[in-house]
């Protein structure tokens, strides 16, 4: 039975760290760190902590993430 | 976490391969126009347990069936139906897994329903020879990103595509242990392999695009054209440097005789 890869994922912002990077606990309780994308920042798109995120993972490297997407 | 199983160990998952792989061969038998994949999963369900196992797919996390049958454009995870009824032209996917002694044993093959197009039939052979491709690759000391890169450029290279979203797995005492294996990478990427890691390589590969949607039923995976997809699997054990091949198609092609792909 072939495995869900963990490709895109929604998680909760729970600590805002230097450089636009972020710790996100994921729906599945992992804790991964993670960066904005640079579309976001583009657009001046503000992340605090509480915030519902879309995460962009590798199946390579489980431990970081880019946020592609800040929810409403 | 990575668990490094012993090689006692490795023959107990062996063991459960080899019902697997004779599961598949009982359903090659029967893989005919005009049968149900119901028939399909009371058969594997019935000489799974007749062989002392208990069949591994049923009731994780929640799936309802022994097996997953995967017709045509279904990519994988279908679930067996008594209204889904094979026709000629057709190809369904199996995939079986088993659960005795502690140790999950996991395999699949895609068979075709009477003749199919040989632009198909071409699919499946480049399927299977990428899964023996990124076989070959799984040595100790190389990494998973060598085993991707193996597979994904053996099939792009014909024109397929390579599924993203559903990956191969380590397998053990749980169905689904990690590492995650993807098939499709960068050489030198990805986690190294060392002697007792025991993983599942599946290659699925789309005639069409790559992409996939999801059914509503919450498994059943479709790619996005409508277009066929082929799906193998073997799990392996590293061992003494080199895979050991723990699953087998021997028993189905002895089955399937000259029309084995």
């Amino acid at each position: 039975m072939a495995k869900q890869a963990a490709i895109e994922q929604d998680g909760t912002i729970i600590e805002a760290l230097s450089n636009a990077m972020f710790r996100v606990e994921l729906e599945n309780g992992h804790v991964i760190t993670a960066h904005i994308s640079g579309k976001m920042r583009m657009h001046y798109i503000k992340i605090l902590p509480g915030d519902r995120v879309k995460v962009e993972m590798s199946p390579y490297d489980l431990s970081k993430g880019r946020i592609s997407f800040r929810y409403k | 976490m990575i668990y490094l199983k012993s090689d006692e160990e490795i023959e107990l998952l062996r063991i459960s391969n080899q019902i697997v792989a004779k599961t598949l061969a009982e359903i090659a038998k029967i893989v005919a126009p005009g049968v149900t994949t119901e028939d399909l999963n009371k058969l594997a369900d019935t000489f799974i347990r007749d062989n002392g196992g208990v069949p591994g797919f049923l009731g994780y996390h929640n799936y309802p069936k022994s097996i997953c049958t995967s017709v045509n454009d279904e990519v994988v995870h279908g679930i067996p139906s008594s209204k889904i009824v094979l026709q000629e032209g057709d190809v369904v996917s199996v995939d079986c897994g088993v659960f005795k002694n502690g140790f999950h044993g996991d395999s699949a093959y895609t068979f075709c329903v009477g003749d199919v197009k040989p632009e198909i039939l071409d699919l499946l052979r480049t399927t299977k020879e990428s899964l023996y491709k990124g076989i070959d690759e799984a040595q100790e000391g190389k990494r998973l990103g060598d085993v991707g890169f193996a597979i994904q450029n053996h099939c792009e290279q014909r024109g397929y595509s390579v599924v993203r979203e559903m990956i191969g797995h380590g397998v053990g005492r749980n169905l689904h242990e990690s590492p995650e294996v993807p098939n499709y990478g960068r050489r030198g990427n990805g986690v190294m392999l060392k002697s007792g890691m025991t993983i599942a390589i599946e290659p699925m590969i789309n005639l069409g695009k790559r992409q996939l949607s999801f059914d509503k039923d919450g498994w059943t995976t479709r790619t996005i054209d409508r277009k066929i997809s082929a799906h193998f699997e073997h799990s392996i054990a590293i061992r003494k440097g080199k895979a050991d091949i723990l699953s087998s198609f021997e028993f189905i092609e002895q089955v399937l005789g000259n029309k084995a792909i």
